[in-house]
């Protein structure tokens, strides 16, 4: 039962950098960062701490996808991402599959709490109820999987910003075990104050565009989006009218158990993360062609992950590349944006640049690669994504 | 899939951390119960409790008893279900935010906020590098992280998988909760929450832990021997038929059937159409008068149902109708909202 493997069909993803796949890559290709002022939420923090948002409005994400006006963003990046994946499937007669919607994120519909909150805090009988009646994080899973007609499996896994990375593997697993044949798996999380002056109180934003792996890196910027793969079992890959783009080759959850927000200085959990998924996948070290780091452009992530990654790969480091430095952090959705450039990076042969990096890591031998390039042979891919409460979640995907 | 239940440990609004169980009834008028909380000094150092919300210090006690319970150390994963997460701190960093109009916020609050907060301070406490999960899918995020477990054992992963629920009732959701209708307009004697049914339930929270195995040991509690999570099923009598008949089962093999039962009309029509009919000559039995409704209480259910097949006896205060003896097969059944049916299977070692 176990041993059998899962293909990733479909991707989809939207952030700062794009709506869509297509524009994801030209952005990639142009080198072109989604990284800029506050222009949706109304903060003291506009004009001082850059955010990588997604470029459309609230009524324009009402407008395309036909939500009604009170739904939180987060709930409408999921829909734009999750409905591009399964169109990108293309799984003929997807009803007669048990199909899942595994969705993650990390503050639910807290963008549309906080309007209810201004009121709510005034006088307790006040306050547009319609503005808090998805605040729970299984509401934006529901209200998508509906959607997309989605029933057999539902759920929602919330493990800060490893959160989408869980929901992949787990997909992988519910197809391994026979529980699902189809599974739309990944995350969303859109920009909130409450994210906002969380992080700024921690003093792990950049006022400056985020520089990940750099010396002089100081934190991260905060990012928005979704995404999301469509994960099927082998006997759904044998109907596709096509190849996949590759397989779930190997995952592995572990807990650094070192502090609550900040990661140990030697990385264990990262460590037992990648070395986890590297045995699941059978491959060693030597045969991963690219990685995208976690690389959130803070201090303490940073030298960790990098600490880690030089236990594991040593000298012979493969390319390696913080996305973050185009989209931002995307918290819980950015395991399964991540995913995505992950599968893409196999289908096109893509190392994708590590945006602003000058100068390497004094205490460390990592150099991440800072132009694109199309057309390698990327066969391997390894995925790190970790988060608060030492959740640390390596996926790799293999070419199939 | 099945485990085996090595352990359990259940904070709850009744007196359950204890040996007691359910001998002494504790009564509550109003539309609120809250948890009885342990002394937690034996599971947490008072310096770091200061600083833990509710939900976090109530999760940490269960999980701790749970563990020495099942005399295990580190437990090959660490999985939690929760709808509302760490609420507190985040009403608390929330109303700061405004409040203070986003200036001089101190990190506490949003530290301790997120949802995997409980699962994450075990690990911590304990130094476990496993498997560490947490479900937040609102009535059935304890079934969700269940359903990991049972695969993790199935698939040779992790053995000793502890497993719980985790919710608490602050003010402000409960506002807000009553505001949108789920509570009753006057207050009740919680142990007439059946008597007379009429719109709404009560309210209640609660952090119960489990330790599951894929091997029996001589203290199992009991055996978990089926779990499903429907989503809007048409025909719940017929799921739950098939449900039985998946595990090689029929009705007549229940000996008694635990529902989700919760005082509201609505809420509670479809018990009574199934105990009119396909459970007609299964005694049945209901919990939310003890625990309150919350999105994790299947956890209560399934912590009593462990206990009546290991103890062997059936407290008389949820019995709605028969009797039972000695009871072998449980069926637990609950909704959340109408949306969600989940089923578990619950069968004596």
């Amino acid at each position: 039962m176990t041993g059998k493997d899962v293909y990733i069909a479909g991707v989809g993803v939207i952030s700062a950098i794009g709506n869509n796949v297509a524009e994801h890559l030209s952005s990639f290709e142009q080198e072109a960062a989604g990284i800029g002022d506050i222009t949706q939420m109304n903060t003291i923090h506009r004009q001082k701490l850059p955010v990588a948002e997604v470029k459309l409005t609230n009524e324009e994400l009402v407008n395309l996808t036909g939500l009604p006006a009170h739904v939180s963003r987060t709930t409408l990046l999921s829909l734009i991402a999750a409905t591009e994946a399964l169109a990108d499937a293309a799984i003929p007669e997807i009803k007669k599959w048990r199909t899942g919607f595994i969705s993650a994120n990390t503050v639910s519909g807290m963008d549309k709490t906080e309007d209810f909150f201004v009121d709510f805090l005034t006088d307790n009988n006040k306050g547009r109820l319609r503005y808090v009646f998805d605040h729970e994080c299984g509401s934006m899973t529901e209200i998508v999987a509906d959607e997309l007609g989605i029933t057999d499996v539902i759920t929602t896994i919330s493990t800060a910003c490893s959160s989408s990375a869980n929901a992949i593997a787990y997909a992988g697993r519910m197809i391994k075990n026979g529980v699902l044949d189809v599974a739309v798996a990944g995350g969303t999380d859109a920009l909130s104050k409450f994210t906002l002056n969380g992080f700024n109180t921690l003093m792990i934003l950049d006022k400056e565009f985020c520089r990940p792996f750099d010396e002089h890196r100081a934190g991260l910027n905060m990012g928005e989006g979704a995404g999301y793969l469509i994960l099927i079992s082998e006997k759904v890959a044998a109907t596709l009218g096509k190849a996949p783009y590759c397989k779930l080759a190997g995952y592995t959850n572990s807990n650094d158990a070192f502090h609550q927000t900040a990661s140990s200085p030697d990385g264990n959990g990262s460590y037992l993360a990648m070395t986890g998924a590297l045995q699941k996948s059978g491959l060693k070290a030597a045969d991963i062609d690219y990685i995208n780091l976690h690389g959130t452009g803070t201090p303490n992530n940073d030298s960790s992950e990098g600490a880690a990654i030089s236990r594991i790969f040593g000298t012979a480091c493969p390319p390696m590349s913080s996305t973050k430095s185009y989209t931002g952090h995307t918290l819980g959705a950015s395991g399964g944006i991540e995913a995505v450039f992950s599968v893409l990076s196999i289908k096109y042969g893509i190392i994708y640049p590590n945006l602003r990096f000058e100068t390497p890591m004094s205490d460390l031998p990592l150099i991440p690669e800072t132009k694109f390039s199309k057309g390698q042979k990327i066969d391997h891919v390894l995925s790190n994504s970790f988060g608060f409460g030492g959740n640390c979640t390596s996926l790799i995907f293999s070419r199939a | 899939m099945k485990a085996f239940i090595r352990s359990a440990a259940c904070i709850s609004p009744q007196e359950t951390f204890g040996d007691d169980f359910l001998t002494r009834i504790v009564e509550y008028e109003g539309i609120r119960l809250k948890a009885i909380e342990p002394g937690y000094k034996e599971f947490i150092d008072p310096k770091q409790a200061r600083r833990m919300s509710h939900v976090i210090k109530m999760g940490i006690a269960a999980a701790k008893k749970c563990l020495a319970d099942g005399a295990i150390e580190i437990p090959g994963a660490i999985i939690t279900g929760t709808a509302y997460g760490c609420i507190e701190d985040t009403v608390n960093f929330l109303t700061r935010i405004i409040e203070q109009q986003e200036e001089l916020l101190s990190p506490t609050a949003f530290i301790q906020s997120t949802h995997n907060t409980v699962a994450a301070q075990i690990a911590l406490l304990l130094q476990c590098h496993n498997y560490n999960l947490t479900y937040v899918h609102k009535g059935v995020s304890f079934e969700s992280a269940l359903t990991d477990a049972l695969m993790l054992l199935n698939e040779d992963e992790a053995n000793n998988v502890l497993v719980g629920g985790t919710d608490e009732l602050v003010d402000a959701c409960f506002k807000i909760l009553t505001r949108l209708g789920l509570y009753k307009r006057q207050p009740i004697n919680s142990l007439d929450l059946f008597k007379e049914p009429t719109k709404g339930t009560i309210g209640g929270e609660g952090a119960i832990f489990f330790l599951l195995n894929n091997q029996p040991s001589p203290h199992d509690l009991a055996e978990l021997s089926g779990l499903k999570v429907l989503y809007k099923p048409q025909n719940i009598g017929g799921e739950i038929d098939a449900f039985l008949s998946d595990n090689s089962l029929n009705v007549s093999d229940l000996d008694l059937v635990v529902t989700g039962r919760n005082g509201d009309t609505k809420n509670d029509e479809v018990y009574h159409e199934l105990a009119n009919s396909i459970f007609q000559n299964v005694p049945v039995a209901n919990y939310k008068h003890l625990c309150g409704e919350y999105p994790v209480s299947t956890s209560f259910a399934l912590w009593l149902a462990a206990n009546i097949l290991k103890r062997r006896t059936v407290p008389e205060i949820i019995m709605e109708n028969g009797s039972v003896s000695m009871p072998r097969k449980i069926l637990i059944h609950n909704h959340y909202l109408r949306k969600y049916h989940s089923l578990m299977l619950v069968s004596a070692v």
